[in-house]
């Protein structure tokens, strides 16, 4: 994959002249076209997460169940599947968000970069700034779009050109040219799919090494999702990108890995997620190993 | 035609079956019953202003304003309320310097920092049943833990007032609203969105940074209302302060040179509202106007300081839009 591929994508899609149908078909086929290029097997890949035995607790309800995966270096991972199969509460793991709620408790191994994660002295803020997120629904601060920027970075004790910071973050983002002139303004007062580059552009402003994304398109209309889409496959190159999706399509489109996951029942009627079927994405999608995955993608449940 | 004919049937069909708005004689009794309710308590209250206010009308036409400026008099002629509005003010100063900043941090700590168990919920209902104890519970309290444990511990139990200084009785009005200021805060706490308190988190920024500057700005407007709202009930307070340790003689003075120190630890106090009831059971015919026109007063104080509550809330609130 080379630059100027990417940079023709980012000024070819523009909200105003994808209005018809076929523009959006061009620019799925764009997506693809620059996915294909850039995919890089992933064994070649250093491990950045190495999950093994992975259960997490809520209270006395087991969400979810003996996870086992590894993420690899500027490499997508999609994690798909059915309402309630746990697929959230294991991205929340890689950055220790679940400790925000009380009665959360994680069993298993969550190695990064071979470091266990949960270990007594790993300071969950330093975690944090490590790891972004970008969640479902965007939350901008209700300051103004330069301050979104700089606030990560600002609190880290980061010394340098904020200005220049501000600049290369939201260029990355996609977002420079739509908002440069209005950096003062609420990061309010911008459209949703900007308000969520800007989410975006905010978790890459501490110059995290991954960034996990909670459904990020979920709340936005089908044009901004192709602008993040392709802004996500242009991220991987400098970050490594787990996303958490209800869009099987979407899955198929970005992700080089795609983790599916679903839900059992036991006899007492306890609901438990776990982990059916990790592999590339193309095999996930085209030959899957799994009955339950292939009745999944094809529509036939869930 | 006929199918022409048949779609406007169609239409004919569905235009009776929505058409005909149909009175319903329930749905009408309860629209005036309610109307009804809400105009018996319009009419209550402007009819118990428009009293007040025409009663205390021959005070400011035949003294003006230096009704407001003149001291306490046992003659209805001189008297004046000036010691009320000064006593109330110092009163209210310290239950700003006390409640306000004791209230928001015990609020900050059960939303933000307390797990929720057993004992956070118990202390939470609490601090609800504290804040619809009766104010003359506070005053026995504040009799005699302010006044006589603390102030006359201090500043001597014997002689002089005994303890009866306006510290006491502000640190009474600061225990007694201290719940609401609590309750108050914690209700606009809980109403900044979740999805803030992640953003802040998930970009590194520690506990206290996100409550300091993200949760705590958002909450601010309504903190502020609350609080304000919660300090106009402390201005207006009159039970526990009688037994708190206000002054409720017609004169009394207060040495012309005493310090800032002296003045709240070692001079007597009263307050407005402490005035208004004194006022109210004089004998003579003249007291009857001038308990009316320190109502007028108290009134007008408190609107104030409520109207200065909204504006300030609706500044901060168009900051962040």
């Amino acid at each position: 994959m080379n630059h100027e591929q990417g940079d023709g994508l980012t000024t070819d899609i523009d909200t105003t002249s994808l209005e018809s149908a076929t523009e959006t078909a061009l620019a799925e086929e764009a997506i693809r076209v620059a996915k294909a290029a850039e995919t890089v097997p992933r064994a070649d890949q250093p491990l950045i997460f190495d999950v093994g035995k992975l259960t997490v607790y809520y209270g006395t309800f087991r969400a979810v169940k003996d996870v086992d995966m590894d993420i690899r270096q500027n490499q997508i991972t999609a994690l798909i599947g059915p309402s309630g199969c746990g697929k959230s509460t294991v991205l929340r793991c890689f950055n220790r968000m679940n400790d925000l709620i009380e009665t959360a408790r994680v069993e298993g191994k969550v190695e990064y970069h071979g470091v266990d994660l949960y270990g007594e002295r790993v300071d969950p803020v330093e975690v944090r700034r490590r790891i972004g997120m970008v969640f479902q629904k965007p939350n901008p601060f209700p300051k103004s779009i330069y301050e979104n920027i700089v606030y990560g970075p600002k609190i880290a004790g980061w010394k340098g050109n904020y200005d220049d910071l501000v600049e290369e973050t939201l260029t990355k983002a996609a977002l420079w040219d739509e908002v440069k002139d209005k950096l003062k303004e609420s990061g309010m007062a911008l459209s949703g799919g900007q308000q969520q580059r800007l989410c975006i552009a905010r978790a890459i402003a501490t110059s995290p090494d991954v960034v996990l994304m909670d459904e990020p398109c979920s709340s936005l209309d089908p044009i901004a999702t192709l602008k993040i889409e392709e802004l996500m496959l242009e991220l991987k190159k400098d970050y490594t990108i787990v996303i958490v999706t209800h869009n099987m399509q979407q899955a198929a489109r970005i992700s080089d890995q795609t983790a599916f996951f679903s839900v059992r029942v036991d006899e007492q009627g306890q609901r438990t997620g776990y982990l059916v079927e990790y592999s590339q994405t193309d095999e996930i999608f085209t030959s899957p190993g799994q009955k339950l995955t292939e009745d999944y993608i094809t529509g036939r449940f869930g | 035609m006929s199918a022409h004919a048949e779609a406007l049937s169609a239409t004919e069909l569905v235009r009776q079956s929505i058409e005909g708005r149909r009175l319903s004689p329930v749905d009408t009794l309860v629209a005036f019953t309610l109307l009804f309710t809400l105009l018996s308590s319009v009419v209550i209250l402007i009819t118990l202003l428009a009293d007040t206010i025409a009663a205390a009308m021959p005070v400011f036409q035949s003294r003006g304003l230096s009704f407001v400026t003149d001291s306490l008099s046992p003659s209805a002629e001189e008297a004046g309320i000036w010691q009320g509005i000064m006593g109330s003010l110092a009163l209210i100063g310290f239950v700003i310097v006390v409640a306000f900043p004791l209230g928001v941090a015990a609020a900050v700590y059960l939303e933000e920092y307390a797990s929720d168990n057993r004992v956070t919920r118990f202390i939470g209902a609490n601090i609800r049943n504290l804040a619809g104890v009766p104010s003359i519970v506070y005053g026995i309290l504040g009799l005699f833990l302010f006044v006589e444990i603390f102030m006359g511990g201090v500043f001597g139990a014997e002689g002089g007032i005994g303890g009866r200084n306006v510290i006491a009785g502000g640190l009474t009005l600061a225990v007694l609203v201290l719940p609401i200021m609590i309750i108050t805060t914690a209700e606009a706490l809980r109403a900044v969105p979740r999805g803030l308190r992640d953003a802040s988190l998930a970009v590194g920024a520690t506990r206290w940074e996100t409550i300091r500057h993200h949760i705590l700005p958002v909450a601010f407007p309504a903190i502020l209302t609350g609080s304000v709202l919660t300090i106009a009930r402390a201005f207006g307070e009159s039970a526990a302060l009688l037994l708190a340790g206000a002054q409720l003689s017609l004169y009394f003075s207060v040495a012309n040179d005493a310090s800032f120190v002296d003045l709240v630890s070692n001079q007597p106090y009263t307050a407005l509202p402490i005035i208004i009831y004194n006022f109210a059971r004089q004998p003579q015919a003249g007291f009857v106007s001038l308990t009316a026109a320190a109502i007028v007063v108290l009134l007008v104080m408190l609107l104030t300081v409520n109207a200065a509550a909204v504006l300030a809330r609706d500044r901060f609130e168009r900051r962040y839009r």
